[in-house]
């Protein structure tokens, strides 16, 4: 009987496990098929690896992807802790009720919506600015609008049970609001910081609808490259590409889980 | 500079509709150890939270020495708070706990760790400063906090709840050291408690609050044997409350009380039955019935060894002297 049920067990989790990551293990191992079908195995080889890595359209989509990812995340983390505090901190203010479902409606709002909102609004700046380009600003742009929510959501829970003791405490001892913002607050929230940025950085690297509609005619994106050469036919080169991301992708889970840690351990269960 | 270091004129305080603070004049002298005592929910906190800056009052004025605080926000008041939860941070260690005031002053670094030992020495946690509050036992917290809030030197040393959370035993032996720290520091303490005996064993005087309001200030001696109201003698240790005519009683603490079981030879006597019998090791109490009247708790120590001296059922004498009691009109 318990033999019957541990092999039931195991079955469960083979497939459980199979399920998630057989796709994942498949791109993998694609990526180093000698045959020029994606689909057919024709042997071990690295020669896909190095067309990718002289493919210049493709590592240029990359590369902007990465600095629009970047830059993105990084405004993002800025504008959404400011959101984030705002809405756990100040309990009434004029429009705090349309504040609070404008930051988190890009959340909900299908992104095609958004696509065209976006879009109208890039053409009317051009129009009556002239400017911005539509390129890496006007998707940074995009990018930061939406991702924002994710983190001003990340932040507001974090301090809604932070204890504000700590802050009284710090004012006690002498420091401004300011400096006790600095000194206490954001190194208490930075685990939040931390995965909220992560997050942004994400949903930017791989964001394709919102993208498309502000994209200028000059500027791909990775996901936009991806996709459109995806259409032409597809290449084995997208699974070396896949196989990057997957590596870059579970590297950063995997340093980021670590570093929590160590900040809880250090820090102890509260 | 002379006169008190705190000056509490007419504050009060309103949280939506619950008044919290329903005008409050108090004077708390240099170098005492101020107790603001009362149940939860009397407006001691608040009051404390208002030393502190934390809240403003709707009226009145709180003067800390000689200075006018209204409208001082709490990081330029010269007054520092230990909390109830000490509110350590957890991402700084020992010692940057405790210096971090200093930090804030602008103190020279050299100095920062000169004040920040000598602190630690003060609350015997020397050697600790490495340490992350985290791995330090809930006694050890407390003396961390107390150390920060110390080494600023303030005018004023708020606390609140200093002992709600730590174990009986370590209670006892800190209520002795924060007196020690008091007198040796020559600072003013102001302690927030609703524990009556803490309150007791460790203010220089204290004041008993009940809705929003100081019902009696005094020394704990004071407000125990001459309480103002059937509250606060009923509030501070026990107190038999008889009736003795239309709006007149008499508070009758129960170690006043003699207990014989011939009619002893005191001004007033009774006599009773013991219903019940709570045996402590030092004291016993006995409930004692009047006739069909009053039931009086009654204070006996335990000097004898050999044997019980009542039993419960036994018919017994109550005997109290004319000063024993305190009469109230409340």
């Amino acid at each position: 009987m318990t033999i019957g049920r541990a092999r039931f067990a195991f079955t469960v989790l083979a497939f459980g496990y199979a399920f998630l990551y057989l796709p994942i293990a498949l791109v993998i191992v694609y990526s180093f098929n000698e045959s020029r079908l994606v689909t057919v195995w024709g042997g071990f080889s690295t020669k896909w690896w190095i067309a990718l890595f002289h493919n210049d359209a493709m590592l240029d989509a990359a590369w902007l992807s990465l600095r629009i990812a970047l830059v993105s995340a990084t405004l993002a983390t800025a504008l959404g802790l400011a959101a984030g505090y705002v809405l756990a901190r100040v309990p009434r203010f004029i429009g705090r009720t349309l504040f609070a479902s404008l930051v988190i409606a890009p959340m909900v709002m299908p992104e095609v919506v958004m696509g065209i909102s976006m879009l109208l609004l890039f053409v009317g700046s051009d129009q009556l600015l002239g400017g911005p380009e539509r390129g890496f600003l006007s998707i940074t742009a995009a990018h930061v609008t939406f991702s924002l929510a994710f983190v001003a959501i990340v932040v507001q829970a974090r301090l809604a049970d932070f204890d504000r003791t700590l802050e009284e405490a710090a004012m006690d001892l002498g420091a401004t609001p300011w400096t006790t913002f600095v000194t206490v607050t954001l190194p208490m929230i930075a685990p939040a910081l931390v995965s909220g940025w992560l997050l942004a950085f994400t949903l930017s690297l791989d964001d394709l609808i919102l993208t498309q509609f502000v994209a200028g005619a000059q500027s791909q994106t990775l996901p936009m490259r991806v996709y459109s050469s995806v259409r032409l036919g597809v290449d084995p080169q997208i699974n070396v590409l896949a196989t990057i991301v997957i590596a870059v992708a579970a590297s950063t889970l995997i340093a980021s889980t670590v570093l929590t840690r160590r900040i809880v351990d250090k820090r102890g269960a509260r | 500079m002379s006169g008190p270091i705190v000056k509490i004129d007419g504050v009060a305080k309103s949280f939506g509709a619950v008044q919290a603070v329903a005008g409050v004049d108090l004077e708390i002298a240099r170098g005492e150890l101020f107790a603001l005592l009362g149940g939860s929910g009397c407006g001691k906190t608040t009051l404390l939270r208002m030393l502190a800056g934390f809240e403003t009052p709707d009226s009145g004025r709180i003067v800390i020495d000689g200075q006018d605080m209204t409208g001082v926000p709490p990081h330029l008041r010269p007054v520092n708070m230990m909390f109830q939860s000490y509110a350590l941070f957890p991402h700084l260690d020992v010692a940057n706990n405790v210096g971090y005031g200093l930090k804030r002053e602008g103190v020279a670094k050299t100095e920062i760790a000169e004040r920040v030992a000598a602190a630690l020495a003060l609350v015997k946690l020397d050697g600790l400063g490495a340490r992350r509050p985290a791995q330090l036992s809930g006694g050890q917290r407390q003396r961390v906090a107390l150390a920060r809030a110390l080494v600023k030197r303030p005018k004023l040393l708020l606390l609140d709840e200093p002992l709600a959370a730590l174990d009986r035993k370590l209670r006892e032996g800190t209520r002795f050291e924060l007196v020690r720290l008091q007198e040796q520091l020559e600072l003013t303490f102001v302690m927030v408690t609703h524990d009556q005996e803490e309150a007791m064993g460790m203010a220089s005087r204290l004041a008993v609050m009940k809705d929003g309001r100081i019902v009696q200030t005094g020394t704990p001696h004071d407000v125990y044997e001459r309480p103002a109201t059937r509250f606060v003698a009923d509030f501070i240790g026990v107190a038999n409350i008889l009736q003795t005519a239309p709006r007149r009683w008499l508070a009758l603490r129960p170690e006043k009380i003699v207990l014989a079981a011939n009619r002893p030879a005191t001004a007033h006597a009774a006599t009773g039955k013991i219903v019940d019998i709570a045996y402590e090791g030092d004291r016993s109490l006995y409930r004692v019935a009047i006739g069909n009247g009053p039931v009086m708790l009654v204070a006996q120590m335990n000097t004898e060894r050999v044997r019980e001296s009542h039993r419960r059922g036994d018919a017994v004498w109550l005997g109290w002297s004319d000063d024993a009691g305190q009469p109230l009109e409340e």
